[in-house]
């Protein structure tokens, strides 16, 4: 049984834009995304936050399509529509009723080059943004990641949140944004993801027809600044409103393209639970992993759980736990350590191989349901590597060994390559 | 000049669930089974509810559904805590359960051929969960813990408060998973008892949807939950109305340390079963959701920039849940954003909405179908609500016509009936609020 589907055709255009399209005639829907290759990753001290300010810029409207119009648009077709900024990348989507699909087509080629950045709509943006931050910073768990983040890269980009620092957020001028869409959003940094329920020729002549004519420009160059070698342990506490304490370890990761990327993926599983790759849709419960059964059955925390992602630049793996009250941070801390220990000292079961590799087949089957996961990965494989990563995805978990586990385990979760966070709640009405 | 007839979107109905595709069966023991096939992917979902939720429990007792539903795959007279979840997650599978005001709630999601698995483990810890001492004790801890975080939560403190100002002396006010003092007090013989009474295959719905042949659906689920019974089974009571409110009650609550303020402003609204319930459904589809947020999001977020969300609901639900507008707003802005928001609900009550709003939401209501209804999960929360709201198995085919049928007329009846800017529930939970700032 199978998803009927025909293979990925790529394309690119004389202005540079790339194009992926994958039939899927489950369902009459379309789902349409662009991906630029801009994102946190390429911004610097002082303008941090600008791509994802870009991003809610480019729902502000343009001469053809003027603010709220795209948005009753869509809706009115009965569409989803959104976008996301990461370090990497910026995506926009819409998943609509086939027969609806040119209007997204229309309106992404379109706003890929003449949105307006209106003075008054970026002045109402920057307090729609600040008010983004301050619900962020509501959660202790935002407020010690971003002391992880900034403790982990000195000089990476990736040292601070997509969202940006206040300062930046409260600074930054209309012409900071627009140079920095100009810049971007520019074809040869795009890549056009269609997946659904088209038939490809057509689908390929009308983008061509609209986005072909788009004016080529070079690519940006992202100065990108490696992180020097981590020498040491490095530690991070935050003090803040509540009574929970959290617990984050956060080694330093491969990349994407690593070949220890699959066997990292592999023991996250063993180690905190089988993580959903998809974009939407649940994942699995995690009582069965070594984090859950020596902290959560062994009544030190309330919950854990593990965040590997796929990155350009090596990034982080973050184990966090939800402290159990009356319980030391330290203890947990000294129990992640144990685990972490045992799987560098001994070889894993065969089974447990077994069932994180079901686990993922699980996982990705669920996720080939939804055109919308489907559009996702065709785009977003891309912007760290290229589809047959996706593709390839299975069988590079199906040929993870247990020595390249007790490998992995050894080179990467070391304690000198790590950030250790906590938060420590100072009650119910302190920390004002 | 007349207007054009509007033209909405055609579906097509052979993608839409209906009689000829969707098989019912009402087992003897009560158990309603609704079974869709779809072979387009391998896997199978699962979903539908016991009749057993928290409208009956009184403050000392709130939670003791919540507790129940989450300790039942704590343990089964067959199986111990880690062989429930090692038969399940060694197979990619997925079950969850829990408890709501009026139902207990389950979820399952496997390979195709594992759905017998799915289904056996469901029945075993619906029917014979073992409540094991040490397991409800580390799960009272979780909870606890957890609702350490909710109290903390700017925008859960600001929901419970508003639960007890727009619903005085109603089940609705008590928070269904419990407070400290409750789930700290609760003894492992009254989730015994609660499972014991509450419990059974009367009122019970199961839906099933994926790569499954309908028959072999129904020998699967009669082979797991065929022979429950439980003569002792008490059907959840009726919930009551909610009181309509007579005037502004607005509270505070402040959490130092947090920046931002969490609102929300509303009133109890119809039930899913109230005949105004559709056009209340895209009466607040204009008033708060359509095309990012609607008119309170034009308002609120477009217009002044001070959220990133302001949004409207509408609960439905077998009882009269909330009819409200959540924004997240710094403490600065409280008073002027509440401001805007009681604007637009006295617009919304004193004109009705334009023939423009209308059509397009009605459009976006039909069109927007096909998206809901792609995956196997949509198609299974689907056939529950039919269900479960009585709405009959034609209800997708008639959509169409009922959505197109609502007026502006109706939609102002139904916006007057339950709303007025004078008599709102108003409740704010998040840092002390800039006095002068408004």
């Amino acid at each position: 049984m199978s998803v009927p589907s025909t293979p990925v055709v790529r394309a690119r255009f004389r202005n540079g834009l790339e194009v992926r399209l994958k039939e899927i005639h489950t369902a009459p829907l379309i789902s349409f995304w662009v991906w630029y290759r801009v994102g946190a990753r390429s911004e610097r001290p002082g303008i941090t936050g600008i791509s994802h300010w870009v991003e809610h810029m480019l729902f502000k409207g343009t001469p053809k399509f003027p603010a709220g119009v795209l948005d009753r648009a869509i809706s009115r077709d009965g569409g989803l529509w959104n976008a996301f900024t990461w370090y990497d990348w910026t995506a926009y989507f819409e998943t609509m009723p086939a027969d609806r699909i040119d209007l997204s087509l229309r309106l992404e080629a379109d706003r890929m080059v003449h949105s307006l950045f209106e003075a008054d709509e970026v002045a109402s943006e920057r307090t729609v943004i600040i008010s983004e931050r301050e619900g962020h910073e509501n959660e202790p768990t935002f407020r010690l990641g971003e002391e992880i983040q900034a403790a982990a890269f000195r000089v990476h980009s990736y040292h601070h949140q997509v969202v940006g620092d206040r300062a930046d957020l409260e600074t930054m001028r209309r012409e900071d944004l627009v140079r920095h869409y100009r810049t971007n959003y520019v074809p040869a940094n795009a890549l056009i993801a269609v997946a659904g329920d088209f038939r490809t020729r057509p689908m390929l002549n009308r983008l061509r027809q609209l986005f072909g004519p788009l004016p080529k420009k070079p690519r940006p160059a992202t100065a990108v600044r490696s992180e020097p070698e981590q020498a040491g342990e490095r530690r991070v506490t935050v003090e803040g409103p509540g009574n929970t304490t959290y617990v984050e370890v956060a080694y330093r990761a491969p990349t994407a393209t690593s070949p220890d990327f699959f066997p990292m993926a592999v023991l996250d599983s063993i180690l905190s639970g089988a993580s959903s790759l998809n974009l939407f849709g649940g994942g699995l419960s995690n009582k069965t992993s070594r984090l859950y059964r020596a902290l959560v059955v062994g009544d030190l925390a309330a919950a854990v759980d593990g965040d590997l992602a796929a990155t350009i630049d090596p990034y982080l793996y973050g184990v966090r736990a939800t402290v159990r009250p009356g319980v030391k941070a330290e203890d947990v801390l000294q129990t992640i350590d144990d685990e972490v220990r045992r799987l560098q000292d001994e070889s894993i079961a065969a089974e447990e191989l077994v069932k994180a590799v079901k686990q993922a087949r699980a996982l990705f089957a669920y996720g080939s349901e939804s055109i919308t996961n489907q559009a996702f990965w065709l785009g977003y494989s891309e912007m760290f590597a290229d589809y047959s990563w996706f593709e390839g995805y299975l069988d590079g978990l199906g040929a993870v060994t247990a020595d390249d586990i007790q490998r992995v385990a050894r080179t990467y979760l070391r304690p000198s390559q790590r950030v250790v966070g906590m938060y420590l709640p100072t009650g119910d009405s302190a920390g004002a | 000049m007349p207007r054009k007839a509007p033209s909405f979107p055609r579906l097509d109905p052979k993608s839409l669930p209906g009689p000829e595709n969707t098989a019912r069966w009402t087992l003897p023991n009560g158990i309603v089974l609704l079974v869709r096939q779809n072979h387009a992917s391998p896997s199978v979902v699962l979903n539908g509810y016991v009749s057993a939720g928290a409208v009956d429990e009184d403050g000392s007792r709130a939670g003791l559904a919540h507790l129940t539903a989450g300790a039942l795959m704590r343990g089964s007279r067959g199986r111990s805590f880690q062989e429930i979840y090692e038969s399940i997650e060694s197979i990619g599978a997925h079950l969850g359960i829990g408890a709501g005001k009026h139902r207990t709630s389950f979820q399952g999601k496997a390979l195709a051929e594992d759905l017998r698995l799915l289904l056996d483990l469901l029945a075993e810890v619906l029917r014979q969960p073992a409540f094991p001492e040490d397991q409800v004790e580390r799960l009272r801890a979780e909870k606890l813990t957890a609702l350490n975080i909710r109290d903390q939560d700017t925008g859960s403190v600001a929901e419970m408060e508003f639960d007890r100002l727009a619903y005085p002396s109603h089940p609705y006010a008590i928070p269904s998973d419990g407070t400290k003092e409750s789930i700290g007090a609760i003894p492992r013989s009254s989730l015994i008892e609660f499972h014991r009474r509450a419990f059974g295959p009367r009122g019970m719905v199961l839906a099933i949807v994926g790569a499954v042949e309908a028959d072999a659906a129904r020998q699967a689920v009669e082979a797991a939950l065929g022979g429950w019974n439980n003569p002792g089974q008490v059907v959840a009571t009726e919930v009551p109305g909610a009181e309509p409110l007579h005037e502004l009650r607005r509270r505070e609550i402040v959490l130092p340390g947090k920046s931002q303020c969490d609102i929300v402003v509303g009133v109890p609204g119809p039930p899913r079963t109230d005949s105004g319930y559709l056009p209340a459904a895209i009466g607040n589809s204009i008033l708060g959701r359509f095309g990012l947020y609607g008119r309170v999001g034009d308002a609120v977020r477009d217009s002044a920039g001070l959220a990133y969300y302001a949004y409207s609901s509408l609960g439905g639900g077998p009882g009269p849940g909330p009819w409200s507008v959540n924004a997240g707003v710094n403490p600065a802005n409280v008073d002027r954003a509440i401001e805007l928001i009681r604007k637009e609900i006295g617009r919304f009550v004193d004109r009705k909405v334009s023939a423009d709003e209308l059509e397009e939401n009605q459009a976006h209501f039909i069109g927007r179908l096909p998206l809901q209804l792609e995956s196997n999960e949509g198609v299974a929360g689907a056939l529950v609500n039919i269900e479960q709201y009585d709405l009959g198995l034609d209800y997708y085919r008639t959509y169409s016509d009922r959505i197109a049928a609502i007026t502006r007329e109706a939609i102002l009846e139904q916006a007057r009936r339950f709303l007025s800017p004078d008599r709102l529930a108003v409740a704010i939970a998040g840092p002390a609020l800039v006095a002068g700032a408004a």
